[in-house]
């Protein structure tokens, strides 16, 4: 038991130490990163106000990470729909290979994508990373609204049709107000992962390079890497904001329903 | 409660009504009349089809042939929501997003009331079912009682002819399902509407019903209101769901156009034609007999109809009952005889001889 803490605590530093490093340098005022610290300043986060190509970055990275995750969320409520209310044959198999590029390692969805984009005769651009953060967004999506959808009872979308209102009239009354927490929760997770993904964009992006490709290519200028911290930093921040405000949903729609089942907090 | 059903006019008509779950015959022929303002039960073991039969009648489930009329007109191809019934679930479902008022005013939204009408309508349905001012309430927030109640209100809001019900009672503990019971039949009376109650428990069913269709899978076994039904079971397997049945076997014959049954343990006597649901046997057979038709007698006391010497094999006492396992002089197999308890009178002993007294129009004889 002891020595099981003991690995866990070395687990936790292990994970967490280099990420607490990241706040620690950008608020340094020296531009070595080393220790030990110089003194505090908000510099570099000024700095990276002035970067255009940043603001370029960041305003693509938004795009396809919002497209992404309405995708991502729509195709999981179809499949998760589809999966709690009919048993089909191959159902299990077929759940298996939506829920694989969960650990397929990225660099095989980018390179295969990127073969069959270049050998169909396409250019790659922000639609091609899309159509990669799509695949790999949407099995968290369909974990998060399957558990939505299967603590919804079915006698309620019943009740609902008893009660005099049409099969359209019951879902917009009844299955989406008590499944919108789900859908909020898979669109923040889908949008936070299409954000923060790095090997499909570097690969797919095409000119205009989203803000993990910019940051990986601002690295070659020893001057700018405090300024990287800062953004790292701006990131790390919002990720957890948005995952921990994603499960908050998910765990009112739990709440509503009476049953908890799954999540990834 | 005989005589009222027989100038009711028919509601709900079933005709041979056939379902399958793919090779799983789930209704076998279901023929059933149900009247206007009957309260009516389905009670059968987990599993014989109630539910099925229930969502047949609301419109949920498809039936593979036969018919089901209500007020006349054919209910095939009519689908859920626009029959004249409406449902309390096994779960209530209470939509956990809505207010209570919400909640119960939910069926009226394309009824063209206004909205001071519709919630008008919600509170009188809520006082209706003991919840006067509850409408604010969360809805998710109730307890299962309440939860009840507001999945009755909101069905009964709707005023429909029909108001069907699954298990509504299973969920909820001792105490509270004895005092629902009471309150669905004053309520039932108070609106005059048809319910049809889906029960496993036959107590359940005996006591709320007008009449009430025993099932064993996919098929009516019996259909009878509750005083025939316990008295004179049309089977063996009938006789042994609704309360406590004693079994002994027998011989039967007939002597100069008399019907004779020599019972183990008992002796003989004559039986009438309708002491024979399945029909006079010839030769070998079985007598059933419930508890409460057999006394013990005390000294100095006489039968009143038959007499049987016995020995009490086992003693269960309840307070204001007492019940006595007792086998008969010659009778390997002990029957059950239920006594009210009297101030002053004795407990009797395990292992005391005694004298049984029965009445021979009680037997209930099976081939
Ligand atoms: N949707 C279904 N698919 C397949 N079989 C079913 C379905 N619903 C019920 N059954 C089967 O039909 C039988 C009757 O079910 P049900 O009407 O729910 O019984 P009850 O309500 O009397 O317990 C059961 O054996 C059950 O397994
Ligand atoms: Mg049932």
């Amino acid at each position: 038991m002891k020595s099981l803490k003991v690995y866990a605590i070395f687990y936790l530093i292990f994970l967490y130490a280099p990420i607490f490093l990241l706040p620690l340098f950008a608020f340094n005022s020296s531009t070595v990163i080393a220790f030990p610290l110089d003194s505090f300043t908000t510099e570099w986060f000024t700095t990276l106000l002035t970067l255009s190509e940043m603001h370029g970055a960041l305003l693509s990275s938004l795009k396809i990470a919002v497209t992404s995750a309405v995708l991502a969320t729509s195709l999981g409520i179809f499949a998760a729909m589809a999966v709690s209310r009919y048993s089909f044959p191959g159902q299990k198999g077929i759940m298996g290979f939506i829920m694989l590029p969960l650990v397929l390692p990225e660099i095989i969805v980018a390179v295969s994508l990127l073969i069959v984009i270049l050998r169909m005769g396409f250019s790659t651009g922000a639609w091609s990373v899309i159509v990669g953060h799509t695949l790999i967004c949407t099995p968290f999506a369909i974990a998060i609204l399957q558990s939505a959808f299967a603590s919804l009872d079915p006698s309620l979308e019943e009740a609902a049709y008893d009660l005099g209102e049409t099969p359209a009239s019951t879902f917009r009354l009844v299955t989406l107000p008590l499944v919108m927490p789900g859908i909020i929760s898979a669109l923040l997770i889908s949008f936070t992962i299409s954000m923060d993904e790095f090997i499909i964009a570097f690969f797919l992006t095409g000119a205009e390079p989203t803000l993990p490709v910019y940051l990986f290519s601002m690295m070659r200028f020893p001057k700018l890497l405090p300024a990287v911290m800062a953004l790292g930093t701006i990131l790390v921040v919002l990720s957890v904001l948005l995952i921990v405000i994603a499960e908050f949903f998910r765990r009112r729609g739990a709440k509503r329903t009476g049953n908890d089942t799954g999540g990834f907090l | 409660m005989t005589t009222a059903k027989k100038d009711r006019k028919t509601l709900i008509s079933m005709q041979n009504i056939q379902k399958h779950y793919g090779d799983y015959h789930a209704l076998r022929g279901i023929n059933l009349e149900i009247g206007e303002g009957e309260f009516f039960s389905l009670l059968g073991p987990s599993g014989c089809g109630k539910t099925t039969l229930l969502r047949t009648i609301a419109g949920f489930e498809d039936y593979d042939s036969g018919y089901v009329m209500i007020s006349g007109n054919d209910m095939r191809g009519v689908p859920a929501n626009k029959r004249p019934t409406n449902m309390v679930f096994q779960s209530y479902a209470i939509f956990p997003h809505l207010t209570v008022a919400q909640n119960v005013a939910f069926g009226l939204r394309k009824s063209g009331m206004s909205k001071a009408e519709k919630a008008k309508a919600a509170e009188q349905a809520l006082e209706m079912v003991g919840l006067k001012g509850y409408g604010h309430r969360a809805a998710h927030a109730l307890s299962g009682g309440q939860r009840q109640r507001v999945a009755l209100a909101r069905a009964l809001v709707l005023k429909p002819k029909v108001l069907l019900l699954d298990e509504p009672l299973s969920a909820l503990d001792r105490k509270m399902r004895e005092q629902m019971q009471v309150e669905l039949i004053k309520l039932q009376r108070e609106v005059g509407i048809t319910f049809i109650l889906v029960t496993h428990d036959q107590e359940e069913a005996l006591v709320m019903s007008d009449r009430i269709a025993v099932m064993f899978e996919g098929e009516i076994a019996q259909c009878d209101d509750p005083e025939v039904l316990y008295r004179r079971p049309k089977s063996k397997r009938v006789a042994d769901f609704i309360g406590v049945m004693n079994f002994l076997s027998a011989e039967c014959r007939v002597e100069d156009g008399k019907k004779i049954v020599n019972v183990a343990g008992l002796g003989e006597t004559e039986v009438a034609d309708d002491q024979c649901p399945e029909g006079f046997p010839d030769g070998a057979a079985t007598v059933g007999f419930r508890p409460e038709t057999l006394t013990l007698l005390y000294e100095g006391q006489t039968a009143t109809h038959r007499e049987a010497a016995a020995t009490i094999d086992e003693v269960v006492y309840y307070g204001d009952m007492t019940y006595y396992d007792v086998r008969f002089d010659g009778v390997d197999k002990a029957v059950r005889i239920s006594m009210r308890n009297i101030f002053g009178r004795d407990v009797l002993e395990v292992g005391s001889r005694v004298r049984v007294s029965w009445s021979p129009g009680a037997l209930v004889v099976f081939g």
